[in-house]
């Protein structure tokens, strides 16, 4: 009697059968990678912002000190973002009629806040803390990257529970001493791992890997 | 003394044939290939086809506004935070196991008898798996996370918990899953062949053809199809004991008392066969009957599976009797309160309920002449079935209804949405059910085949 | 409260609709005990048919909320793939920056919240300048660091979305403005006749400026009548000491002073003024340290159950009615000469027995004894007490007296009275009700309802748009307390200003606004009549402003408590006898535990607060002993009909352990009409058969049974420790013979396969004294408040969902008739070796490196296998999302430093994780180690009775380790080795052995 089949679906049939193995296989890897492209992660992304405001220009060249405008960060949870009133200290005398400055002109002028774009976000549940980060000497820029050439601020690291536990895991990757914190410009030595050896056992740095650590 | 009823009725049981007399290759092939393919579609099969159907748009809409709503939906509360949803589950599954002790043991152990059912069981099997399947996953507070309980590179550098019975459970069930499905496609592929050959029109043709994989019954092909046939076997036996035993584990590892119980395993097991037979019986009579499978399904067939009935039902009598004895053996007030509660307290009823429909009616079973009575087999199998889901529901409630502290003792009482979600999923069992038998081989031809062969070789030998 | 309104509903209170739906399938369900179970209609129909009960889903329809779920819901399978992308969000700094606020640091002010206007000193916790939380105020005599349930809720009752937000005029939107032109224009015309026609109705009043500006107006208006009521008035105990002395005083307790305590129908442990420093003092005495430690001894004569009762050595249970003579009977057993007694019916031969040991015991404490007379009781009770008091040398060493902390005393009802009659006979051309709610609670025979459309122009100053103001020509919205400034004094006199946390959410004005119009002086801020006030009551302060600030700072008014006064008992105290004529029942009439006389009846998390000994939620219900409801046939949840005094009222039956018989006790403020959403229809109103002449007391009470069944919600529906110990109890003696009583079957290295786990540092653990918890609750608001715990509704309350981290279990030990009535707070036990662990399949519950049993919801699926298989079962779940996700208003009143937990994951306490961590960073940020008593959870800091200890049990030296080194320490359920980090401290009683005959060892 007469095939049905043309001979091909033989080939056709076996390629399938593989194929959607591989297939599958291929797809889990593609969902894995995706969650790291800067799409997911918005890593790289410089978010646009009511004002062009420049690390590069404020923090680089002209040397301003972190905390002169995230004032906060030594004593509280939040670095805390500059008041309206922080920019004018200066702009009241400089720039004073710089049109891109006009957004925060305004803003003093009406007493209406300028609402920035967050840069650098974590979800609700996730209770991070600067203060104490600072404190026990991780520096700005171990996670805000190097702040001081960014014209608009980008987001440097994924913030994925995966990276925090790089450093949770092993702190002495990453610590600085506490004098080089809030140094925007810091090379970690080469010998890293005997100095960050050094300042666990100094500034008494534990693995804080408990989840209630971050998660309440 | 061979002249005393019960024996002379021994003696027929003894020479019933598991085959009807008068069939060769050919007329056997017609006779189950035409359930397929020739006959018209039955009244009866379009009646109960939708009225399956309908419950499975039940189903639906118990999940959809469940997803929607929330397991507060359920009955469930603290302290009994597991309602019906794990009753259901542990009911299902052990339903499955049957099939897989007829397909994969009796296999191994050469039961000739076991080949015109282990067709229909190994499909039982896979339904009753892909019921039991959507309880834990529509159980959870949060279903969409449900993958969180498989280990795969996550970004948060999380793993399941290895050392919990329910992680263990997620692998077992989708284990004996994919091996269900295995072996019973397999075993189907020459007969989807045969099908294939057979059908008239081309629409079927092609549909048994893709699913036929191109079998053209060459002796390699057969030779491979045993060898495959054997292995998945072997990969099923072990898998007829471990995987209830596991589900034994959600409740054995518990400090729960009425849970923490080291019988958990085995009674778990039996449990699962006993429950198994029982809903294969309560299919084939039925079937039998509708498609006159008399001489393919006989009398003898019946007969023996009243007797795993039997047997694996004075097992779990055991069980129950140990649960009981080792309370009171234990001295621990907690485990003697809880049995106590069990025969006194609120759900009483349901315990004794229970014990009837498992210890006591099953005793019949004793008696050839209630085993050669299809009605009575259908009756007892069928108060099997309600019997061992009491089991689960006394197991489950009121073990947790009433704990340690009495303070914090509840009553459960189920909502119109765990009924609904319970019956939506005896729904799509048979929804599959009647798919299956209207469209594909309930019976294994060519296994039939073999077996007209050997009924040829025992006429020869005479 | 979005989920609240959908399950607060309660079946109305009409007969026939609750009969039809009993004979339908859907009675609302509810269960009982054992025993109890077996002969309910319902448990009999469940033996027929394997289902009884068919709908339970609180919203089988959908609406938005749900249809958002789905949205969510499929969102998240779209998030399968693990691709979720956290929303862009915005960062809002300030224009210009608050000195002394730090972005997520909490900012403390201290002020006070008043209850029947005494005021309670409190610290309130300020987030970004919203108020999260109140504390107590440790420099606060009447706090003394501690809070009760009402003032923990009142941030609820802050932000609560149903405050009245606009003045309404005429049922019209009006303005302030237009309103203080109506009322000038009004006062204008009674200017004549110098404001004859004008009545000005408050709550009581304490506060100093308050009562200045009402004297000034008043000045003003000479014939302007000032009436004060409160439907749960101190008439009583004024009138008592007016009795007593001649005048009206204030009275004040000394606690610690007394080693035998006698209350006469008083729970003034746990309610009145001073009650948190009572409750405190009360426990020092029974902090039994080892077997030589000393117990003070409490009877109690009681009627109505209550903590105090349940705290007592010996009760005596009596109808209300009867304590006078017993009283009496004291104190002629005691050798005073008082009136006659007639005894209806006679005490029994136990009954004298017991108060001739009494009175022995008395005689032996001499200046060291102390007679508490009931807030309910008449006069001459206490009056009675006084003299009995006096008798036993009692003044100035356990009780004194000072000058009443009301601006002005008077008998609020005999006011109240006078007020209807005026209004009836149209005397009253306008009036000014501030605060007030006399259409819902004043009298019923007064008929508010009817008369207040009589009064040509009404107005109202309410937090509320309730049933007064529906029937007022004018409602003004009134600022919350923590909205507005003012003062008010504390149970012993002491003022403490009330200072604002935030600008009135709603618009809302404060008392000193409203008189501020009245007075014509609309313009001045309300701050600077409280500071003026205080400034012309300190002339000789050099730098006021100091003074001022550090007034504001620690949250009393420097040596502003009233000296003690001398007082000169009348000769005939004594004589007088109230003569009651109790024929048949005798009702008595209660404040409610948890929303008082009604003020509270929108707070959700009162409503949802188990009432102590019923653990009853969401309703009210008529009391009656186990024996007189037998003999009326009556069971707990029939709707039972009360007849008295010509008025009618359908209320669920409860049939109460201990209560007295032939009583029955009622508890007002439910039955709302205009409450708001949370509140309106809950139980029923005792207040419609509560006649001006018997306000707390009476006789010839008819009951008739409805036939229909009302359901109620309680939290605990096994009230028999069924042969298990989870509170262990001894007697003093028998403690003093074998002080290890409790840890009778203590096993101190019990075996395990694993080696023991080493804990460097700090590991956390607790100690709950049960010898010190008078099961008040506070503890549980207050854990409701710190952790963002959510309300769910009667009906989910009904099928044990309710949500608290922290439950008070009570058990009843003896007859039924007269049971020993014991509380036991249960939290998370953060066992060592904790089941729900293991058996969690993603590791959302774990162990911490400092003994913590950690839950993470954002890790939890919702398997509920841990609730399972926690022996203690304290996890709460989240069966829907009882979190309010909607209710703007609500978000600003979360505690920022606690997850809001979403639908379908695990919940329970937390030890307060978020503050062991804030003090953790501080204590690593200066390098030191972090202090014993630093770290205080939220349940251990409003305990009054200091029953809860938290601390570090790695360090001996710790309170905690030292409470957990005593001999009464024992262990939950120990025999299952989950070695629990929370443990117990057995109870003791210290009977008369003259009473109680001591079981030998």
């Amino acid at each position: 009697m007469a095939q049905i089949f043309h001979r091909s679906t033989n080939t056709i049939s076996r390629v399938s059968i593989y194929g959607a193995v591989i297939l599958i296989a291929i797809l889990g890897y593609a969902v894995n990678v995706v969650n790291q492209t800067s799409y997911v992660t918005e890593v790289h992304n410089a978010r646009p912002q009511p004002v062009p405001f420049s690390h590069k220009h404020h923090v680089g060249e002209l040397g301003l000190d972190c905390r002169y405008c995230h004032s906060s960060v030594e004593d509280s949870s939040s670095a805390g973002m500059p008041a309206t009133q922080t920019c004018m200290v200066c702009h009241s005398q400089i720039w004073t009629s710089a049109a891109i400055l006009e957004p925060v002109r305004a803003s003093y002028r009406d007493s209406t806040p300028i609402a920035w774009t967050r840069v650098n976000a974590l979800p609700d549940f996730v209770y991070f803390n600067h203060s104490i980060h600072v404190a026990k000497g991780v520096g700005c820029t171990t996670c805000h990257g190097p702040v001081a050439e960014m014209n608009i601020t980008w987001r440097e690291q994924s913030l994925y529970m995966r990276w925090c536990l790089e450093c949770h895991n092993s702190p002495e990757k990453y610590l600085r001493p506490k004098s080089e914190v809030f140094n925007a410009f810091y090379k970690p030595p080469a010998d890293q791992e005997a100095l960050g050896n050094r300042l666990m056992s100094e500034y008494k740095v534990r693995k804080l890997t408990d989840c209630t650590t971050c998660h309440r | 003394m061979a002249d005393s009823p019960s024996d002379r009725l021994a003696e027929q049981m003894a020479n019933v044939p598991i085959l009807g007399p008068g069939y060769n290759y050919a007329s056997v092939t017609d006779k189950i290939s035409a359930i397929v393919l020739a006959r018209r579609t039955p009244k009866w099969w379009i009646f109960g086809f939708l009225i399956s159907f309908a419950l499975v748009m039940l189903l639906m809409v118990s999940v959809t506004y469940l997803l929607v709503a929330g397991v507060g939906i359920w009955g469930i509360q603290i302290p009994i935070a597991w309602g019906f949803a794990i009753i259901n589950f542990v009911w299902w599954i052990g339903i499955g196991h049957a099939g897989t002790l007829i397909s994969a043991i009796l296999l191994l152990l050469r039961q000739q008898w076991r080949t015109s059912i282990n067709r229909f069981a190994e499909a039982m099997t896979l339904f009753a798996v892909s019921c039991a399947g959507i309880f834990p996953l529509i159980h959870m507070g949060r279903p969409w996370l449900g993958y969180w309980l498989f280990p795969y590179p996550d970004t948060m550098k999380m793993w399941p918990n290895f050392r919990s019975p329910l992680v263990w459970d997620a692998f077992a069930v989708s284990t004996y899953a994919t091996v269900s499905l295995l072996f019973w496609f397999i075993g189907l592929i020459p007969d989807l062949a045969t099908l294939r050959d057979r059908a008239r029109n081309r629409a079927a043709k092609m549909i048994y053809g893709l699913l036929a994989m191109g079998w053209r019954g060459s002796a390699v092909h057969w030779e491979r199809h045993e060898t495959a046939s054997l292995l998945l076997a072997g990969l099923a036996t072990p898998l007829v004991l471990s995987v209830h035993t596991i589900v034994s584990f959600d409740f054995a590892f518990a400090i729960v008392p009425g849970w923490h119980a080291t019988i958990f395993p085995p009674y778990f097991v039996a449990g699962a066969i006993y429950a198994g037979f029982a809903m294969v019986l309560t299919l084939s009579i039925p079937i039998r009957k509708l498609f006159r499978l008399e001489d393919f399904i006989t009398m003898r067939h019946l007969d023996n599976m009243g007797k795993v009935l039997l047997a694996t039902g004075l097992i779990v009598g055991y069980g129950y009797m140990m649960e009981a004895f080792s309370a009171f053996y234990s001295g621990n007030q907690y485990e003697r309160f809880m049995i106590l509660n069990r025969m006194t307290g609120p759900y009483a009823p349901m315990y004794w309920m229970l014990i009837a429909c498992n210890i006591v009616t099953p005793q019949f079973l004793w008696f050839r002449k209630v085993r050669a009575k299809v009605g009575a087999l259908f009756a007892i199998a069928m108060v099997v079935n309600v019997g061992m889901w009491l089991e689960r529901f006394v197991i489950v409630v009121t073990s947790l209804h009433r704990d340690f502290l009495p303070s914090s003792w509840g009553i459960y009482y189920p909502t119109r949405w765990d009924i609904f979600t319970f019956v939506g999923t005896i729904g799509l069992f048979l929804f599959l059910v009647f798919l299956f038998i209207r469209y594909l081989p309930l019976i294994s031809i060519f296994e039939m085949r073999t077996l007209v062969a050997s009924e040829e070789e025992k006429k020869a030998a005479n | 409260m979005d989920i609240d309104r959908k399950n607060a509903g309660q079946p109305d209170v009409d007969i026939s609709a609750l009969r039809k739906a009993s004979s339908g399938g859907d009675t609302p369900r509810f269960w009982r005990g054992l025993d109890e179970l077996a002969d309910t209609p319902e448990f009999r129909n469940h033996k027929e048919n394997e289902f009884p009960h068919g709908a339970n889903d609180p919203d089988a329809k959908l609406d938005r909320r749900d249809l958002l779920k789905v949205m969510a819901a499929s969102a998240a399978f779209a998030g399968l793939s693990g691709c979720t992308k956290l929303p862009t969000q915005k960062i809002v700094p300030y224009v210009r920056q608050p000195e002394e606020i730090i972005p997520g640091k909490p900012l403390f002010y201290a002020t006070a919240v008043t209850l029947g206007g005494v005021a309670t000193g409190v610290l309130v916790e300020s987030h970004m300048a919203r108020p999260t939380k109140i504390e107590g105020n440790p420099d606060h005599p009447g706090s003394l660091g501690a809070t009760d349930a009402f003032s923990q809720a009142s941030v609820l009752g802050l932000y609560d979305p149903d405050r009245s937000q606009a003045e309404i005029h005429d049922g019209r939107i009006g303005s302030w403005a237009e309103f203080q032109d109506e009322l000038s224009t009004a006062l204008g015309a009674e200017k004549g006749n110098s404001g004859s026609g004008v009545r000005l109705l408050t709550p009581t009043i304490t506060s100093p400026t308050l009562g200045d500006q009402i004297n000034t107006f008043l000045k003003a208006y000479p014939s302007v009548k000032w009436v004060q009521y409160e439907s749960v008035t101190r008439d009583n105990i004024r009138e008592g000491t007016k009795l007593a002395f001649g005048e009206y005083v204030n009275t004040v307790y000394r606690v610690d002073q007394a080693d035998v305590i006698v209350t006469l129908d008083s729970d003034f442990l746990t309610s009145g003024p001073g009650c948190l420093r009572y409750a405190r003092e009360f426990a020092r005495k029974r902090r039994v340290e080892g077997p030589d430690s000393k117990m003070n001894r409490l009877y109690a004569f009681e009627s109505t159950p209550t903590n105090t009762g349940a705290m007592a050595d010996h009760r005596l249970r009596m109808p209300a009615s009867f304590v006078d003579d017993f009283a009496h009977h004291l104190a002629r057993e005691l050798g005073l000469v008082v009136g006659d007694v007639i005894f209806t019916p006679p005490p029994t031969r136990e009954q004298f027995a017991w108060i001739q040991a009494l009175a022995r015991d008395l005689e032996r404490h001499l200046g060291a004894s102390l007679v508490v007379p009931g807030d309910q009781q008449p006069p001459t009770v206490h009056a009675i007490a006084y003299a009995i008091n006096a008798a036993l040398r009692n003044f100035g060493k356990t009780i004194y007296f000072t000058e009443p902390i009301e601006v002005s005393p008077v008998n609020q009802w005999d006011s109240i009275g006078q007020l209807a009659a005026d209004i009836r006979a149209g005397g009253v051309t306008t009036l000014l009700i501030m605060g007030s709610n006399p259409v819902y609670d004043a009298p019923a025979d007064l008929g508010f309802k009817e008369i207040l459309p009589k009064v040509p122009f009404s107005v109202r100053l309410g937090l509320y748009e309730d049933e007064t103001s529906a029937l007022c020509h004018w409602h003004i919205p009134q600022a919350h307390e923590l909205e507005s400034w003012g003062d008010a004094r504390g149970y012993d006199g002491t003022a403490t200003v009330i200072q604002p946390l935030i600008a009135p959410l709603y618009g809302g004005k404060s008392e000193v606004d409203f008189l501020a119009v009245l007075n014509g002086q609309a313009s001045k801020p309300s701050h600077d009549f409280i500071h003026d006030y205080w400034q012309a009551q300190r002339p000789n302060v050099d730098r006021f402003d100091a003074f001022w600030e550090k007034t504001l700072r620690d949250g009393v008014v420097a040596d502003s408590a009233f000296p003690p006064k001398q007082v000169s008992l009348k000769a005939d105290a004594a004589m007088q006898v109230t003569p009651y004529t109790v024929r048949g029942l005798e009702i008595v009439f209660r404040p409610d535990h948890t929303v008082w006389d009604g003020r509270f009846a929108n707070n959700g998390w009162l409503q949802e607060l188990p009432k102590p000994l019923t653990m009853l939620t969401w309703d009210s219900v008529a009391m009656l002993s186990p024996k007189t409801a037998e003999r009326l046939g009556i069971k707990s949840e029939d709707a039972i009909e009360l007849k008295y005094h010509g008025r009618t009222i359908v209320a669920p039956a409860w049939v109460t352990p201990g209560h007295a018989d032939e009583s029955v006790t009622v508890f007002l403020g439910y039955g709302r009409t205009r409450s708001g959403r949370v509140g309106t229809g809950t139980g029923f109103d005792a207040g419609w058969i509560r006649p001006l002449a018997t306000p707390w007391i009476g006789g010839g009470l008819e009951v008739r049974k409805t036939g229909a069944r009302w359901a109620l919600a309680t939290t605990q529906t096994q009230s028999t420790m069924e042969g298990r110990e989870p509170i262990r109890i001894a007697t003093l003696d028998v403690y003093q013979k074998n002080p290890k009583f409790a840890q009778a079957d203590a096993d101190e290295n019990p075996l395990s396969l694993y080696p023991a786990v080493k804990y460097e540092g700090n590991q956390w653990g607790m100690a709950i004294d049960l010898n010190a918890c008078t099961g008040c609750g506070g503890c549980v608001v207050a854990c409701q408040a710190e952790n963002n715990i959510a309300v769910v509704g009667k009906k989910e309350v009904m099928i044990g969902r309710h949500m608290h981290w922290i439950r008070i279990d009570r058990y009843y030990e003896g007859g039924v008739d007269d049971p020993g009535a014991y509380h036991e707070p249960v939290l998370c036990m953060h066992c060592e070796n904790a089941p729900c662990e293991v058996v969690c399949p993603v590791v959302a519950t774990v162990h911490s490196s400092e003994g913590l049993n950690e839950m993470i919801y954002n890790r939890c699926v919702g398997t509920r296998y841990c609730s399972n298989n926690c022996p203690y079962k304290v996890r709460r779940f989240n069966f829907y999302l009882y979190s309010d996700w909607d209710t703007p208003s609500l978000f600003g009143m979360r505690n920022p430093n606690v997850s809001v937990r979403s639908r379908g994951v695990m919940e329970k306490c937390s030890y307060c994780v978020q503050r062991i961590n804030a003090v953790k960073i501080e204590a690593e940020e200066q390098d030191r180690p972090i202090r014993d008593g630093e770290i205080v959870t939220a349940c251990q800091q409003s305990c009054p009775s200091e029953a809860i200890m938290f601390g570090n049990i790695n360090d001996p030296n710790s309170r905690v380790s030292k409470l957990k080194a005593n001999n009464r320490n024992y262990k939950l359920l120990e025999e299952l080795n989950t070695r629990p980090r929370t443990t117990y401290l057995a109870k003791l009683r210290n009977p008369n052995p003259e009473i109680e005959k001591t079981p030998a060892v």
